[in-house]
């Protein structure tokens, strides 16, 4: 029996530096199996993983299912996309209605801080938080660590500048948690619109300026701005956040010559990164993709074979 | 009726500034006759009920100024009479009702239907604040006059702020005339635009924060409002120590100004909301425990004037949300009293302060024959154990809605009879 004190994965906190390493040991484990040439195990034959997304995520979900396909699970896709209904009481409902119909495993992404956590007091099964809201995004921190310590060896002591709209970002809050768990030294670089409040009391530190930020950092991981958000509202223009936080090859010399250039995807050229450093030698964007597979692998087999599956009331 | 008797009873009657063990006489027609040390020497009159009151404190009926009911519109959440039998348990003597209801109350006909209500079926007196603009939407006044003269006793926009200030500068101007209050919640509805207070706990949790300028930048505007008009002002619900910093200043402008504060900001803080307890997602949002201190603080020196219960049911439709979806608001009549015993129990706030700002204050500012145990007055008394020991259950609550923060809690001290017009209508 695995040692893996937790039924769901609803978010990074909660997790020890013990539960961190043992998933990502697992998922070291998960991308041998992905690439040999025989993909499929049986794990998880006969169990049942529904993935519930209420936001659009090609990629994420495409990443779960075939997480869940390569272990032998049954995969189911439910995409609710952006109904008229209200979108919390859609959540309930639908969750009552999947839940009788007996998953071993619900992946659900939502739109609203909190969903997976409300989803888990109802449903029979494990909930793994594919994303809620800005809260957390808890694979996604997984497979930027799986990257990280595959290239650099280790987790502790590396210095990590999180770049961008650190304000609206689940991967944000996640990374934060999960780096500052593992003895990394995290910091925060964006205009001061995009930074939580209380931001400096994360266990960050916090930068305005890319070059100061980027100085001698190990990792520089961009985020995605939204599109509703930078005309304006939170920042002046596209022109002018790219000219300040935009990573090009210019501001990427700030950091270690070996740095690596992590983006959770989906990218906006030419807002926050450059295709120059995206398409880079130092970029493992492609990287991260693959090991998004493999944490997701090792996050479902370790939920449902760590605890008791069988015969349920 | 006959006479009604309680004897060997601690009197506590802030408007008589009055802590004194004695006797009150309840007379045939459902008035104080006497209540005092001295009524012990009188004779008991004929065929009275005689109730040994020992180890009790009697104390005026409380009066709740901030009351949400469902009815009509929402029956299912929460109607006038339901409201007043949770009114009743938690020693609630009169409260006063908003009018966000469906239809709002902004009319006269809906005012009068909700008193006709109140007088058939509620067990204790159900005052009405009538909406300040129409279907509170902000724009136009209502018939302020007409609506004081059909029973409303406050004119609000309920949970709504009111952006046009110039239109509350009108209101205000107008209301003068009348002598009506005007009492306002206060969120600055872009700043405001959060589902809990702004600060780290916010932002890990991921939600949207309020930020304090939400409700003191439009308390400002309000207060100056109301010293240029010289209206009777009163802010319903404020939050954070800075609101009651304005509160003084303007006092000490000359402003007619008054405050209140519901319970749960008095006894909880934003950590209690955990992991997205929907319960305690309020309007204003629970502040920081400091801020709960400053409150207390402000309370006990009478900068804050009353506390509210600000009573709001919710069902589980509009409850068992992800929390940015969920509805604010939190039942509170049945606990008010207990949770505020608490600040007694802890010594921070005199138990005279406690009940005048639960009955005899918020009876003074919206002008209700209530708040008091002066003879003549109406019976409306509530008998306190300051000490008894109770658990909140979800079951015991009487209102329809059972969204109550304090489930679970251990309470000592509770209402264990209330009498409304000399009657008793709870009696543990």
């Amino acid at each position: 029996m695995v040692f893996f004190p937790h039924r769901h994965l609803l978010g990074i906190k909660g997790l020890t530096e013990p539960d961190i390493t043992f998933l990502l040991d697992k998922a070291d484990e998960a991308v041998k199996i992905s690439r040999q040439r025989e993909k499929k195990t049986s794990t998880l034959r006969g169990l049942t993983q529904i993935n519930l997304f209420f936001e659009a995520s090609t990629r994420t979900q495409a990443s779960f299912e075939l997480a869940g396909k390569r272990l032998g699970a049954d995969v189911m896709n439910m995409s609710v996309g952006n109904s008229s209904v209200s979108k919390g009481e859609t959540l309930i409902d639908t969750a009552m209605t999947l839940n009788a119909m007996r998953p071993d495993v619900l992946v659900l992404r939502h739109s609203s801080a909190g969903a997976a956590a409300l989803l888990a007091q109802k449903v029979a099964c494990s909930v793994v938080n594919a994303g809620d809201g800005q809260h957390e995004h808890p694979t996604q921190a997984l497979l930027d660590a799986l990257t990280i310590r595959r290239a650099k060896g280790k987790l502790s002591r590396i210095i990590v500048a999180i770049c961008g709209d650190v304000l609206h970002s689940r991967v944000a809050r996640s990374n934060i948690l999960l780096l500052n768990a593992m003895g990394a030294r995290v910091r925060v670089v964006a205009p001061a619109t995009l930074l939580p409040s209380g931001i400096a009391q994360m266990g960050v530190e916090v930068f305005h300026s890319m070059e100061e930020g980027l100085k001698d950092a190990d990792v520089v991981m961009m985020l995605r701005l939204q599109r509703e958000r930078m005309s304006g509202s939170f920042v002046p223009s596209v022109r002018e956040y790219f000219h300040f936080y935009g990573l090009d090859a210019e501001k990427l010399k700030a950091a270690k010559e070996d740095a690596l250039v992590m983006h959770p995807g989906p990218m906006n050229r030419g807002v926050e990164i450059a295709s120059e450093v995206a398409d880079g030698p130092q970029s493992v964007i492609e990287s991260q993709v693959e090991m998004g597979v493999a944490v997701r692998m090792a996050v479902m087999e370790t939920l449902l074979t760590s605890h008791d599956h069988g015969e349920r009331a | 009726m006959s006479h009604t008797v309680l004897k060997n009873v601690r009197i506590i009657d802030p408007s008589r500034n009055l802590d004194e063990t004695g006797t009150i006489v309840i007379g045939d027609d459902g008035r104080i006759l006497a209540a005092s040390s001295q009524a012990q020497n009188q004779g008991t009159p004929d065929g009275a009920t005689v109730r040994d009151c020992r180890g009790l404190v009697a104390v005026p009926g409380l009066v709740d100024a901030r009351v949400y009911v469902g009815e009509p519109g929402a029956e299912h959440r929460e109607t006038i009479e339901s409201a007043s039998r949770a009114a009743a348990a938690g020693g609630v003597t009169s409260f006063i009702m908003m009018p966000d209801t469906n239809p709002v109350l902004d009319d006269i006909a809906l005012v009068e239907f909700v008193q006709k209500t109140a007088r058939d079926k509620a067990i204790v007196n159900v005052h009405t604040a009538a909406a300040l603009t129409k279907g509170l939407a902000g724009h136009e006044m209502t018939e302020i006059g007409l609506l004081q003269g059909a029973g409303a006793v406050a004119f609000t926009n309920g949970r709504h702020g009111l952006s046009d200030s110039l239109l509350l500068r009108r209101a205000m101007t107008y209301a003068r005339e009348l002598d009506a209050v005007i009492s306002l919640e206060l969120r600055e509805k872009y700043l405001g635009n959060g589902v809990m207070n702004e600060g780290l706990f916010a932002s890990w949790l991921g939600l949207s924060g309020v930020p304090k300028e939400a409700e003191l930048i439009p308390l400002e505007r309000d207060l100056r409002i109301a010293g240029l008009t010289r209206a009777k002002y009163h802010a319903a619900k404020i939050s954070v120590p800075e609101s009651a910093e304005a509160m003084r200043v303007a006092r000490n402008r000359g402003a007619n100004v008054t405050c209140g504060i519901s319970i749960n900001h008095l006894s909880l803080n934003e950590n209690d909301i955990g992991e997205y307890r929907t319960f305690f997602k309020l309007s204003p949002p629970l502040r920081t425990e400091d801020d709960r201190m400053g409150m207390v603080e402000a309370l006990a020196d009478g900068t804050i004037d009353i506390i509210v219960s600000s009573h709001d049911p919710q069902d589980v439709d509009t409850k068992r949300l992800p929390f940015a979806d969920a509805a604010d608001g939190a039942v509170g009549m049945e606990t008010m009293l207990a949770a505020a015993l608490r600040l007694h129990h802890s010594g921070q706030v005199p138990l005279m302060r406690l009940i005048d700002a639960m009955s005899t204050r918020p009876a003074q500012i919206f002008g209700l024959d209530a708040g008091t145990l002066k003879p003549g007055s109406r019976a409306d008394i509530t008998l306190v154990d300051l000490d008894e020991p109770w658990l909140v259950a979800e079951g015991m609550l009487r209102s329809r809605s059972k969204n109550t923060p304090f489930e679970d809690a251990r309470f000592s001290g509770r209402a264990v009879a209330t009498y409304v017009g000399g009657k008793c209508v709870h009696t543990l």
